[in-house]
């Protein structure tokens, strides 16, 4: 298992900056909201905290067909799938590995990203708190995703078709969680079901994704 | 007799088309009856007007929407479990019915807004969970459009169905933790609003014409996916048909 998590790793910060996309894209994202909305700091410091979580959501949904298309395409799944490892525990180490190379990274910058739109002084403690809470969620249910459209030559639109209406409930946490925080409002409820979420999907969800590739291995 | 008898599609079809020409007679019926009934014949509220004749179309249509998903949840555990090809197509049949009952229960629910609460569109829990419904309904027809192979295609729709049924409902409440509403709570079937002990509660005179107009939706969905999964079990013969031509044609 910590093999396979070392390889993926490695080829997330080697092969062509998969790793450095989702940041850049974040980082772009979130420098073109005030170009669109305009520069009142008034308003940036009230949307940012959902700004953020947009955009860590939208870099997340970019990286997303690299989980598994570039083993499909070598066959390295297939034999991934033949090897002693249950499915499912592959599964979950590529989603591991997703969230380290995409997941953390935002995590890490979004509070740096938040000085750029005026986030309150309050917030930035639970801009990260919930990122980190939920991103794990993110990760595992675009692995679903993923596993779904894996064999599809253009999957990529579709993939955000399905993907995104899962990521509802997550957004609506974490985004309020962050929106409370920042408003000095109690963050506990929210919180809770975000932390909630994000356990029930990293513990159910990789039986659900196994089961979508073994049809689709088939 | 057990139901499964009718996981054969053969069974299935001439059933089907037994029963389907009095269902289309009853659904229509029901369906036209209960609206020019719930037009014409019911009188207009005193606050809101004529507007109000819109729930005739609205709550049937809203009720179907969710039913829809509901009923391709079982299809698909009954495909995933048991296999029977006539399930996941009859939930492959559904999903269309389905997103166009959402569509008009969206656009009835905006045209009643405007004069009503004075928007289109506005974020309430219930009109936003049932925009996620169809997007839930855009993904999996997507994903059944997109599958070549009709048998790879059954199984992951089916998973996506399940997963999606969990995501839908935690978005339902999610939602409603994220803002509280305008639209009003379910009233027509609370309980004693038909027998009329509450203060807030469908008016019988508009309840009966619902019922009748909830009926008639309910037959018109039932017979449209019998209608359809026919039609999807023919379809696959005729591939199945040709396929087989070609093979004779080669040997």
């Amino acid at each position: 298992m910590i093999a396979l998590l070392l390889r993926d790793l490695k080829l997330a910060m080697r092969a062509g900056g998969g790793f450095g996309l989702g940041l850049s894209f974040f980082l772009i994202v979130t420098v073109m909201v005030p170009f669109a909305v305009g520069p009142e700091t008034e308003l940036l410091s009230r949307i940012a905290p959902g700004v953020l979580w947009i955009g860590a959501l939208l870099a997340c949904l970019l990286s997303l067909d690299r989980i598994l298309a570039l083993d499909w395409e070598d066959g390295s799944l297939d034999l991934l799938a033949t090897a002693p490892l249950p499915l499912e525990a592959i599964v979950t180490i590529k989603s591991l590995a997703h969230w380290i190379t995409t997941g953390l990274p935002l995590v890490l910058i979004a509070p740096v990203l938040g000085v750029l739109l005026h986030l309150p002084a309050s917030a930035y403690l639970w801009i990260f708190v919930s990122l980190l809470l939920g991103t794990p969620a993110l990760s595992v249910i675009g692995t679903f995703g993923a596993a779904l459209t894996v064999g599809l030559k253009r999957g990529g639109l579709l993939l955000s078709l399905l993907v995104l209406p899962l990521y509802v409930p997550t957004l609506i946490f974490g985004a309020e969680m962050a929106r409370r925080g920042a408003s000095g409002l109690s963050i506990e409820t929210p919180m809770l079901l975000l932390a909630g979420i994000s356990a029930a999907s990293v513990a159910l969800l990789p039986f659900a994704s196994a089961a979508v590739l073994r049809i689709n291995l088939r | 007799m057990s139901i499964w008898e009718y996981a054969n599609p053969k069974k299935f079809l001439s059933t089907s088309e037994k029963v389907m020409p009095a269902l289309w007679v009853l659904s229509i019926a029901l369906t036209v009856g209960g609206l020019i009934w719930g037009f014409f014949l019911t009188p207009d509220d005193y606050r809101q007007g004529s507007t109000v004749k819109i729930i005739f179309i609205h709550v049937p249509a809203a009720l179907m929407a969710i039913n829809a998903w509901f009923m391709m949840l079982v299809a698909s555990l009954i495909w995933v479990i048991r296999r029977h090809h006539v399930s996941a197509l009859a939930a492959k049949a559904a999903a269309p019915v389905g997103v166009v009952m959402t569509l008009i229960a969206l656009v009835t629910g905006a045209l009643w807004g405007q004069p009503m609460w004075g928007t289109w569109w506005a974020w309430d829990p219930r009109l936003t969970s049932f925009l996620v419904l169809f997007l839930f309904y855009l993904g999996y027809i997507a994903l059944w459009e997109a599958i070549e192979d009709p048998d790879t295609a059954a199984d992951l729709t089916a998973i996506l169905c399940l997963v999606g049924s969990v995501f839908a409902v935690l978005s339902r409440y999610a939602v409603l933790f994220w803002n509280q509403g305008l639209h009003q709570g379910a009233s027509v079937m609370r309980a004693g609003a038909v027998a009329g002990d509450t203060e807030e509660r469908v008016s019988n005179v508009f309840a009966t014409p619902l019922f009748v107009c909830m009926g008639g939706f309910a037959l018109l969905f039932l017979v449209l996916v019998l209608y359809r999964t026919g039609t999807e079990i023919r379809a696959r013969r005729i591939k199945a048909l040709l396929a087989r031509e070609r093979l004779e044609a080669e040997a």
